[in-house]
């Protein structure tokens, strides 16, 4: 069986240089916006300035006379769109206001400075309705949804908590909360509209173009093989590209308003505020009980967090906890607040990033009452099997990775006491975390490979870059699984012109379509041998993988974390962190390194920076630009030292590995927290840790 | 950005005559704010009149044994200077402090100063404000605010003024050259800035068409002795949350002179002349310093998000002064 194969392969493992990164240098990788079409226009959107109710007038009078503008399209004169169940995508279809910020309508100009100034002056007023986007956990009309993200159950339940809790020896009960953040990968949301007789042709900035045209076509009621979407360079995505929002709607609707030429739409960073998707706010209680020996008897994990009226989204928070540590009896929740918001999606990590934070600084207050040290409590209570499906796992070395790490970071001698190291104006403190994340797979992709003579091989497969390394990570791979060079091997990817690839998401892309290499090259040298002739081709699907039913499969990272705190002011700052992962094999340890630090950076932000603050009056974020929402700059971010443990695991891929785009974040933010209690002495449950929560 | 005309005046009265005859115009320099402003029509001119030009570049020793800054100094210019960096390091520093390095290089010592507020209801033209819109309502008082002023604020506004540099030039006494229709006066940097009162939509006292050419700094023996103290939410590229720029000259262990500005707190760098008073002549240490913080903080009066402040003010004041009377 193929998947039970190990490669001894040269090209796996090795530290490739991006094989695109001349092309981003130099600046001649073709992003979205950059795709050459002729005569384009420039699309500036109308958001809605009211968060609930319905559209009385509009007025482009003014926006119509100005020269240059070609269009003002709105529902009163959108084409009407085949299909209308996804809310979130269907837009201009009514005069219906569902959120503040919903897209109303757009101008398409001949620059991108003309629409923008017609779109200030077109005048739509409302009749407007009382509006709800309140997040509160005693809210009475928190309602239980079917499932939440992934496919997993709501609620579990396991032995009996009420009765284990209420009788362990020692109990924490405390309520975390993480706030709305927004993705705000580096290239913005942009779509390249064009439609060509009845196809539609979209340069697009997302985690998957197949999955945008299986989105986009039913609802212009095109046959899938009429779209095609282009997407070889991704900025950035962090999971908002990765399920198709409704500016890719508004850009095909408005250029086929103005047929045969294209429409381009990039979003301000204002405008990333609005309609691509953000983490919803989370309320999380977590209970924990545990006996005299520091073992956990109770593990409780209730979450509070919200969804759009319009659209369902239900963020898996509490999964982790089902996993993570062994414990006597368990009880997980998700209950949701339908409000007058945009959809919330996935943002890095969704459920499992959230909802570790909580996890594991829970796990730090009661790992201190239980007067353990917080890595050997964590190891105390390691489990056998996983408790969600009962199956053992296919590789867990969480404790190695913590114990590698605190050698590693110095952890050993650590004093427990908080508020107790000074330097200077500085208080001191060091945390730990650690964090679990699904080995992902997805079904449907497939892979054609080509001989192309001269001992050259093309392999293509729709997988999107979004700035991973997929490019190259795909070359090591190809080129082990047809056992030849990478030189040789021709890669096309990013393109629905070639075979399905699933999304670039949930850890999933490396995974799934380095299996489906496998299988192709497999089956290549099967039907063509070790001496092919130019034109021999094969193409072949996703396999089938039978242990993912004899294994449960997940990665795992120990985070360790100095925090210092300004005495005076609060401020904290972060001098180094230190990541070690048990992610099997590593295909490229260069661009490997890149994500972990990647994740750990963003987990940074996460404990000390992002926020995206809602006015409930207006019912938006306020804090919409770079000034004022903040992500990490180069001078917050110290020395991140990343590490991964020796790893196989026969049972996860042909490769051997797992994925790592997630895994950074997950343990992140709650290592940096508890660091920031151990210098500071001050317990913050809401992120993020900011001055004003530290400064006394 | 609603289109506009574009001018280049020939000389400084030029520019001023061409700014009298339109209501609607304004100066260019750097346009690291403006432009910005106008890209999201919050600033809406008709007329541009380019004067980065116009006005000098140079750093200038003046006779009285004070610096004369040209308008047009850059940001980066200003904080590399050598006379700067040795006679007035709170100024280098505070330059430092702001912004980045690529808006540093653009922005002038005349922009600097006429910053607008980064309130977020001012930066939103789908909010009310006062500023933006007059009589329109403040969203900031009930709302987002923990950014906001917590000294000199108004019913209309609680906005506060960005700057960094403009805080060490409070501090520094510095003077305003401006000139106008009338001809050119020279303002106490006190005075150029305003609080809110009912015109939040004032900024300064500057009256259309005057042009900041110079600032002049005043000699400032205590001022070798001095230093800026931002405390953002990150290390580089924020706002302040408070700042402080002080300069101390102690001897014999008591307080001979001192000055103290804020910034973050108001709408106006804010002059600390009560705890300035309650310092001179006092024995220089923790108790006095902080005792002289909490008068001026008496004034205080915080919003929902942002009580956080007074303690912070008081705290770096402290630490600041504390610092500068170590280091002497």
């Amino acid at each position: 069986m193929s998947t039970t194969t190990r490669v001894s392969g040269r090209a796996i493992g090795t530290p490739l240089d991006r094989i695109d990164g001349p092309q981003k240098v130099t600046g001649t990788a073709p992003y979205a916006y950059e795709h050459h079409v002729e005569n384009p226009l420039y699309l500036y959107p109308l958001h809605s300035d009211v968060a609930r109710g319905r559209v009385a007038r509009i007025d482009a009078s003014a926006a119509e006379a100005l020269p240059g503008v070609v269009l003002v399209i709105t529902h009163e004169n959108a084409p009407r769109l085949a299909d209308t169940s996804d809310k979130e995508l269907a837009i201009l279809q009514s005069d219906e206001v569902a959120f503040r910020g919903q897209y109303l309508g757009a101008v398409v100009a001949e620059t991108f400075e003309i629409a923008r100034h017609a779109a200030q002056i077109v005048e739509i007023s409302y009749d407007e309705e009382p509006h709800d986007v309140a997040l509160r956990a005693d809210r009475d009309d928190l309602y239980t949804p079917d499932q939440v993200s992934g496919g997993f159950p709501t609620d579990t339940e396991e032995g009996d908590f009420d009765e284990a809790f209420s009788s362990a020896a020692v109990k924490l009960d405390e309520t975390y909360a993480t706030p709305m953040e927004h993705n705000n990968p580096m290239e913005p949301h942009t779509t390249v509209a064009v439609w060509e007789g009845g196809d539609l042709t979209l340069y697009e900035s997302t985690q998957g173009p197949h999955p945008v045209r299986a989105t986009v076509a039913p609802i212009f009621g095109l046959d899938p093989s009429r779209v095609r979407v282009v997407a070889p360079y991704v900025g950035g995505g962090f999971g908002s590209k990765g399920l198709p929002h409704a500016n890719s709607i508004l850009a095909a609707l408005a250029a086929r308003k103005v047929e045969g030429r294209p429409v381009k739409f990039a979003l301000t960073r204002q405008q990333m505020f609005s309609c691509v998707g953000y983490r919803t706010p989370t309320i999380q209680r977590i209970r924990l009980g545990a006996d005299e020996d520091g073992r956990l008897t109770a593990i409780s994990h209730e979450v509070v967090e919200q969804t759009a009226k319009i659209k369902e989204f239900a963020e898996q928070t509490a999964i982790a906890t089902r996993t993570m540590y062994a414990t006597g009896s368990r009880r997980t929740t998700h209950r949701l607040a339908a409000l007058d918001v945009p959809v919330p999606s996935w943002m890095r990590a969704p459920g499992e990033c959230p909802g570790m934070y909580a996890l594991e600084a829970a796990m730090d207050e009661i790992a201190i009452k239980c007067n353990l040290d917080p890595v050997e409590f964590r190891i105390r209570n390691e489990p056998e099997i996983d408790a969600e499906t009962g199956l053992p796992y296919s590789s867990r070395n969480l404790v190695a990775c913590l114990r590698e790490g605190a050698r590693r970071f110095g952890w050993e001698g650590r004093d427990p006491t908080p508020r107790a190291r000074r330097e200077g104006r500085w208080l001191v403190g060091t945390g730990v975390a650690s964090a679990t994340y699904p080995v992902g797979r997805l079904p449907g992709s497939r892979v054609r490979i080509r001989c192309e003579g001269d001992g050259r091989y093309a392999v293509e497969i729709g997988a999107a870059d979004i700035g991973t390394g997929t490019w190259t990570a795909l070359t090591q791979i190809s080129a082990d699984a047809l056992d030849v060079g990478v030189e040789a091997i021709d890669l096309k990817i990013g393109d629905t012109n070639v075979p399905f690839a699933s999304v670039e998401g949930g850890s999933s892309g490396i995974t799934t379509w380095g299996s489906t290499i496998f299988e192709a090259a497999r089956a290549f040298r099967e039907q063509h041998g070790q001496d092919p002739s130019e034109g021999d081709e094969v193409e072949a699907g996703m396999p089938a993988n039978p242990e993912t039913e004899n294994y449960a499969m997940h990665a795992f990272g120990a985070y360790f974390v100095e925090a210092r705190v300004d005495a005076d002011t609060g401020e904290v700052r972060v001098p180094r962190m230190t990541g070690v992962f048990a992610v099997g094999n590593i295909i490229n340890p260069k661009t490997a390194r890149s994500q972990f630090i990647g994740g750990m950076t963003m987990g940074l932000g996460m404990a000390l920076h992002e926020e995206s603050v809602v006015d409930e009056r207006f019912g938006h974020v306020v804090n919409h630009d770079f000034a004022e929402y903040h992500i990490p700059t180069n001078a917050d971010v110290g020395e991140i030292y990343i590490a991964w443990i020796e790893e196989e695991d026969p049972y996860v891929n042909p490769m051997g590995s797992k994925g790592i785009g997630e895994i950074g974040i997950v343990g992140s933010s709650a290592a940096v927290a508890n660091a920031v209690y151990h210098a500071s002495g001050i317990r913050v449950r809401d992120l993020p840790i900011t001055p004003d929560k530290l400064v006394q | 950005m609603k289109p506009y005309h574009y001018e280049q005046a020939r000389d400084i009265p030029g520019a001023v005559a061409a700014l009298a005859e339109q209501p609607n115009a304004k100066y260019l320099a750097g346009g690291t704010n403006l432009v910005d402003l106008m890209k999201l029509e919050i600033m809406t001119p008709d007329v541009l009149v380019d004067v980065r030009r116009l006005t000098s570049d140079r750093i200038e020793e003046t006779e009285d044994g004070g610096v004369r800054i040209g308008a047009a100094v850059t940001n980066s210019d200003l904080a590399a200077d050598r006379t700067i960096r040795s006679r007035y390091p709170v100024l280098s520093q505070a330059l430092l402090s702001g912004a980045s390095g690529q808006l540093r290089n653009l922005a002038t010592t005349g922009g600097n100063l006429l910053q607008r507020t980064r309130c977020v209801y001012f930066y939103d033209t789908t909010t009310p404000c006062n500023k933006r819109e007059p009589g329109s309502g403040c969203p900031a008082i009930e709302g987002h605010n923990k950014d906001h002023a917590i000294l000199g604020a108004s019913e209309h506004c609680v906005a506060t003024h960005p700057s960094d540099m403009a805080v060490a030039m409070t501090a520094l006494e510095a003077f305003v050259n401006v000139h106008g229709p009338d001809g050119e006066r020279r303002i106490p940097i006190e005075d150029l800035h305003r609080l809110p009162g009912d015109e939040p939509e004032r900024d300064t006292t500057l009256e259309h068409g005057e042009l900041i050419t110079a600032v002049d700094l005043p000699p400032l023996d205590l001022a070798y002795n001095s230093k800026y103290r931002k405390v953002r939410e990150r290390a580089s590229y924020a706002f302040a949350l408070v700042s402080v720029a002080a300069a101390l000259d102690v001897e014999d262990g008591v307080v001979r002179d001192v000055r103290l500005a804020l910034g973050g707190v108001a709408h106006k760098p804010w002059r600390a002349t009560k705890a300035e008073e309650a310092l001179r002549g006092e024995p220089a240490g923790e108790e006095n310093f902080r005792a002289a913080a909490e008068i001026e903080l008496e004034d205080a009066r915080p919003l929902r998000e942002n009580a956080f402040k007074v303690p912070l003010a008081r705290n770096v004041i402290t630490r600041t002064l504390l610092e500068l009377s170590e280091e002497r």
